[in-house]
């Protein structure tokens, strides 16, 4: 399978500060890669690069070139609503809007006027829900408030919902950090099922969960990347000496 | 750097291996002083101590699994806790052949004494130096060291071979001798198989140190 994202000499700035050095990294196409890294190494950055999610902050600058599916990302004409619904964003905190079940997924491919008919709106809708694995358990009550549902549904209502307008790449920023270990595993089972489907960047904390549910893992230190490897060779041997030590816990 | 509390665990783990590992060496040695001096109460010492090396791979195997379980090790402290774990059962059917090499002697001590198996000695004794030397390169995580003790492995085999054919000649030429030259090919036997588990070990210390996996490969 070919690259679905080719980032090269990637450096960003938040005004003079470099927050990213010279970054270059080939994303392969329906596979899940993990960034992990210590707090504030930029893997959170870097994974905003990607659909461009930096634009809103003032001040950020960017150099190098970002390309998906072969195009510059951060060419002038760029359409950006368009490469946000084909780069779908899954955030830490779930943040379902304060509407129904329903409306939530439904959100997108209305304002994107995606759909036919009322019809095919719902049926869309539940294509997103059964993709996001949350449907037997909200089919019967579409029409109450997203808020009704527990933190573990309200993460796959918010993955459903960046499902329904039918993106090709999906980046999570710790999707599962605030869950209990068993919506953690759903949400983990679910990615693994979404990669035939989707590319997969998730940005973790959880070493064991990178170590789970990723093809490759890439590892950023102080901004830049320092290894990127299959998962299997990454959590039994790395190369570089730092990922050793931080997988292992050798940091303070 | 601050010690981790997975280090810890790991060391212990190291010195249980390394206790379980002197005292298989051990055993081997006396046996086969068991065997060379006809001394059948050292004999029965070995087969009884047989018991606590049983125990001590039951406290590895215990220790192994926990901090699997509770540590997730990664990388190198993985491919410790998998090494160790592997390690050592290998070294506890080395120390069954030690006893059953003690149980061959005291069979032979009621037996009237052979003396053209003095390769037999030697025999063991490189077995011995081997073992030693594959747990100190475990410790030293020396791979050059473990490759060529494995490579040590076919003079054992050579060795087993020599000493198969001087006995089957001396069943043949002196019958009366049989029963004494029956046991003394088992001892030869179990000495071989202690060569091949020593490898066994060798090829984990190489998992351990560079990560590959050599075991049935031609080219180490």
């Amino acid at each position: 399978m070919g690259n679905k994202i080719t980032v090269k000499n990637l450096n960003f700035f938040y005004g003079k500060d470099q927050a990213l050095f010279d970054i270059s990294l080939k994303i392969p196409e329906r596979e899940v890669m993990a960034f992990v890294g210590p707090s504030g190494c930029g893997k959170s950055t870097f994974l905003r690069v990607l659909n461009r999610m930096n634009d809103t902050i003032p001040y950020a600058r960017i150099e190098g070139e970002v390309k998906i599916d072969g195009k510059d990302i951060y060419k002038a004409k760029t359409d950006v609503v368009a490469l946000r619904r084909k780069v779908g964003m899954v955030f830490q905190k779930s943040n379902p809007f304060p509407k129904s079940i329903f409306d939530n997924v439904a959100y997108g491919i209305r304002i994107n006027r995606m759909h036919s008919s009322k019809k095919d709106l719902a049926e869309r809708v539940e294509k997103a829900l059964k993709d996001a694995a949350l449907w037997e358990e909200v089919k019967d009550r579409l029409p109450t408030s997203a808020f009704g549902l527990s933190g573990g549904q309200q993460q796959r209502l918010c993955i459903a919902r960046a499902l329904a307008v039918q993106p090709e790449v999906i980046l999570m920023d710790e999707p599962a950090s605030a869950l209990d270990p068993i919506a953690t595993q759903k949400i983990e089972e679910l990615v693994v099922e979404l990669k035939k489907k989707y590319t997969i960047v998730i940005v973790t904390h959880n070493m064991q969960q990178a170590a789970r549910i990723s093809d490759r893992t890439a590892f950023f230190m102080l901004g830049k990347l320092i290894e990127v490897n299959p998962t299997e060779k990454m959590f039994t041997n790395p190369d570089d000496k730092l990922t050793e030590d931080y997988i292992t816990g050798r940091f303070g | 750097m601050e010690t981790r509390i997975i280090d810890r665990k790991l060391d212990i783990l190291r010195d249980k291996l390394l206790l379980l590992g002197g005292t298989t060496e051990k055993a081997l040695y006396l046996s086969m002083r068991s065997l060379t001096e006809r001394d059948s109460d050292l004999a029965r010492k070995v087969i009884k101590d047989d018991k606590v090396i049983n125990k001590m791979e039951v406290e590895i195997d215990q220790m192994s699994v926990e901090i699997l379980a509770l540590q997730q090790p990664a990388a190198h402290d993985l491919r410790f806790v998998i090494s160790v774990a592997k390690i050592t059962p290998v070294l506890e059917r080395i120390a069954d052949h030690a006893a059953n090499i003690a149980e061959a002697a005291i069979v032979l001590n009621n037996e009237p004494e052979i003396t053209q198996y003095s390769e037999l000695p030697k025999m063991a004794e490189v077995a011995g130096e081997m073992l030693q030397t594959a747990l100190d390169a475990f410790t030293s995580e020396d791979s050059e060291l473990s490759r060529s003790v494995i490579r040590r492995d076919r003079d054992i085999d050579d060795a087993y071979n020599r000493i198969f054919d001087k006995l089957i000649r001396l069943m043949i030429d002196n019958p009366p001798l049989t029963t004494g030259a029956a046991h003394l090919l088992f001892v030869a036997k179990h000495l071989e198989r202690i060569g091949d588990y020593v490898k066994d070990i060798c090829e984990l210390n190489v998992y351990l140190i560079e990560a590959a996996f050599i075991k049935h490969k031609k080219k180490i």
